[in-house]
This record gives structure tokens, sequence and C-alpha cells, in this order.
């Protein structure tokens, strides 16, 4: 953008660091939810991108932005809104979500067409079980070789 | 928030986002009667998370046209008697068995996507990109439905005549999806609506007819009666909205 960040616009992009999706266990940056803050005269306001639009986390993440950044010294009024003008994709998540996803034992997809990498043992020798799983961003497959079930990180589909 | 000059076209697209909103809210509470039922665990999963996603997907809308009309999701979801529901009579008929399920699901959503791609490229820029955004999201819904579909008719001869059967109920009421809102004109007019729904209904049966009949199984030319775009609607509405809005309604003023 060209433009150097205020002190107080730092000290929000680290407040919302702190926030986290309640359905994953890395934050709403990492996962490249936020897609720009704009102060005025200590008016707030942050423009989320949803991975789903209707992911029942929104509300949650929204409410901890809002009662965290409202905390900071100079903040007179937040507003948390969503937008959809730039769909969310896999390449909004930063490297180290990508990496925190793996380390609690999910599958990440590098790109849409890639193979399913098992988390636990690394081979692809994988299966889908479900399209669907436990929240409305992730699959379920299935490790022919280490025999476990996967939690796949499931992203809109383009194609 | 959108924004309209033209009362005329406020009023009609608030009309028409509830229709929307009203149907997605009863595909995707029969979707979720299949939690802990449905035939296997796969299923079942499969069946909430498309519930969820879809009643999210109503309250999204709900919200659009609160911004237009006044009012709030939760009022619009659980406040109104049945006679005030657009939803189409389609999507509140009970489950059925597993069968009719499927085929209202593979029916629904590929209704549905031809109805998003339509406001996608309409020019009601915030309501266009929800839009865009949803058809992402539900690509999983079409691909879900149209391969259990080709499971069942393929499965054995009575599974064929149990689709087949169910087909034949579903039909001519899915057709009532595409039944048009008051005022529809002044959405296309406007250009909110990139095609009309009769454009809609043509391409999604040229879209859904070439597989059904692939599985070997047929579609019969039915009149509609239509109804539940104007608030006319079967008994079975008036059931589900007594259950569904029981908690609610012992206390409208409650926050949750």
């Amino acid at each position: 953008m060209g433009r150097i960040a205020t002190d107080l616009e730092t000290k929000i992009w680290t407040t919302l660091e702190m926030v986290e999706d309640p359905e994953l266990p890395i934050s709403v940056t990492d996962l490249g939810m936020i897609d720009r803050v704009d102060v005025s005269e200590g008016r707030v306001r942050i423009t989320m991108v949803p991975t789903y639009s209707a992911c029942p986390a929104i509300d949650v993440m929204r409410q901890d932005i809002q009662t965290r950044v409202k905390t900071l010294p100079g903040v007179a009024d937040v507003s948390v809104e969503l937008s959809f003008a730039r769909p969310w994709t896999m390449d909004r998540m930063t490297g180290r979500g990508k990496e925190r996803l793996k380390q609690h034992g999910m599958s990440v997809p590098r790109s849409s067409a890639g193979p399913v990498v098992c988390p636990f043992c690394g081979s692809t020798n994988t299966t889908i079980e479900n399209p669907f799983g436990p929240t409305l961003c992730r699959a379920i497959y299935y490790c022919a070789d280490c025999k476990n079930p996967i939690e796949r990180f499931k992203a809109p589909r383009d194609d | 928030m959108l924004q309209l000059e033209d009362p005329a076209v406020r009023a009609s697209l608030a009309g028409y986002l509830l229709a929307i909103a009203d149907d997605e809210l009863m595909i995707g509470h029969r979707h979720s009667e299949w939690t802990g039922f449905a035939p296997d665990i796969e299923s079942d999963v499969a069946l909430s998370s498309i519930a969820q996603e879809e009643i999210g997907h109503a309250k999204l809308f709900y919200e659009q046209a609160a911004g237009l009309a006044g009012g709030s999701a939760d009022a619009f979801a659980y406040g109104r008697s049945p006679g005030e529901f657009r939803n189409a009579v389609f999507t509140e008929r009970p489950n059925g068995d597993w069968g009719f399920s499927i085929v209202r699901l593979f029916l629904y959503d590929r209704a549905d996507a031809h109805r998003l791609a339509s406001l996608a490229a309409g020019n009601a820029k915030p309501l266009a990109d929800l839009s865009t955004a949803l058809r992402r999201e539900e690509k999983y819904h079409l691909a879900y439905g149209e391969q259990w579909l080709r499971h069942l008719a393929g499965a054995s001869p009575e599974a064929q005549e149990r689709v087949q059967a169910a087909l034949d109920g579903a039909w001519p009421e899915a057709v009532g999806l595409f039944e048009p809102v008051e005022n529809e004109q002044a959405l296309v007019q406007s250009g909110i609506m990139n095609v009309d729904s009769r454009t809609q209904a043509d391409r999604w049966r040229a879209d859904v007819t070439p597989v059904i009949e692939q599985l070997g199984l047929r579609v019969s030319e039915v009149r509609v009666t239509p109804g539940g775009r104007s608030g006319q609607h079967s008994e079975d509405l008036a059931v589900l909205l007594e259950e569904m809005t029981s908690v609610w309604r012992s206390d409208p003023e409650a926050t949750w």
C-alpha cells in the first residue's frame, strides 16, 4: 500500500494475532481472515473475510476482536464487517498458519489439486472418507499406510 | 449493505431475499432432521454439515433483507406465521425416506446454483459478491447430491424403483422453486438478477435432466400449481414451524 502504518494500526494488528479461531488452533491473522484495518480518529473498522460464510465461529471471533481492540488506548469504537468482495482462498493462510495446523494433526492442502498427504506418516496413499467433517472447513480422509483417519483442511472450491 | 434508491426495486428485492432465505432455512431444517438417523455415520455428518451451511446462508439472506425492509434474522426465522413464509412448498416437505431426501438435495442444490449464478452476475455489488462466495462453498453439496443419486439409482432394482418414486413426487414441486416473487421484473430490469426465474428454470432442467436420464430415471412434464412464493403452503409447514420455533416462542426477548 506504500503507506507506513501508524502506531495504533500496528498495535491493532498485533492484538489481532491473539484472536484465535475457536474451531482451529490458529489466529485470525494466520488464517488470513483480516482483510484490512482502517483507523480514523479513534474509530476502527476491521474488514474480515470468512473462510465459509456460514461458519458459526464468525460471531465468536467478531466478539473477541471487538473486546480486545476496544481496550487499546486511543480506540473509541470498533466495527467488524464481513466482506466477500475478494473471497477467502488457501493463499490467504500464512506459512506459519499451515505449519500450526499440521502440528495439530491436520492435513493442509498446498493447492486444491495436489495429493492428500497424511500428517502422521507422510504417505499419499490416502482416500476420502467424507467430503464433510466436524466443521465446514474440514473433510475426512483415511491413510491406508498408517491406518489413521485424517482431518483435512477444506477450502471452498474454485473449479 | 445494499443501497437502492427505487422503492419498488427495494420492495421486490426484499421479497426475493426473503424467499431465498426461507428456502434455505426450510431445506436446512429438514436436512438437520437426519442428524442421528442417516443411513451411516458419514451421511449423518454430511447432512448435519450441509444443514448448518444452509441455515447459515439463510441468516445472511435474512440480514440482507432486514437491511432493506427492517426486522432481524431471528424475527424472520422464528416470529412469522406460516402464511408469511415465501419458501417453495418443496422445501417444507418432510424428509420421507433417504431416497426422497437425496433426490430433493440434488434438485434443490442444482436449482440454488442457478439462482446464485444469476445474482452473482447481477449488479447489486454486495449481494453479487455474497452469491459468488456461496457458489464456491456449495460445490461440495452439488457433488454430494449427484454422487448419492448415482449410488442409489445404480444399487438394485428396488433402489431404482424407490428413487423413481421419490422423483415422481419431488419433480412437480421442485419446479416451484422457480415460481417468481412479486414484481420480479423490477429485479431483472434493474440488473440485480442477470436472468429471470423462467430462464433459470430452463437452465436447471437442461442441467438435471441428462443426469436423471443417464441413470435410467425419467421426469414427467407436469403442470405445477404454484403457491409458496405468495404464502400458500401445505400443512407440513405449520407442523415444521411449531417444532422449530418452540424454544424461541417460549421467550422471544431472550439473549442466547
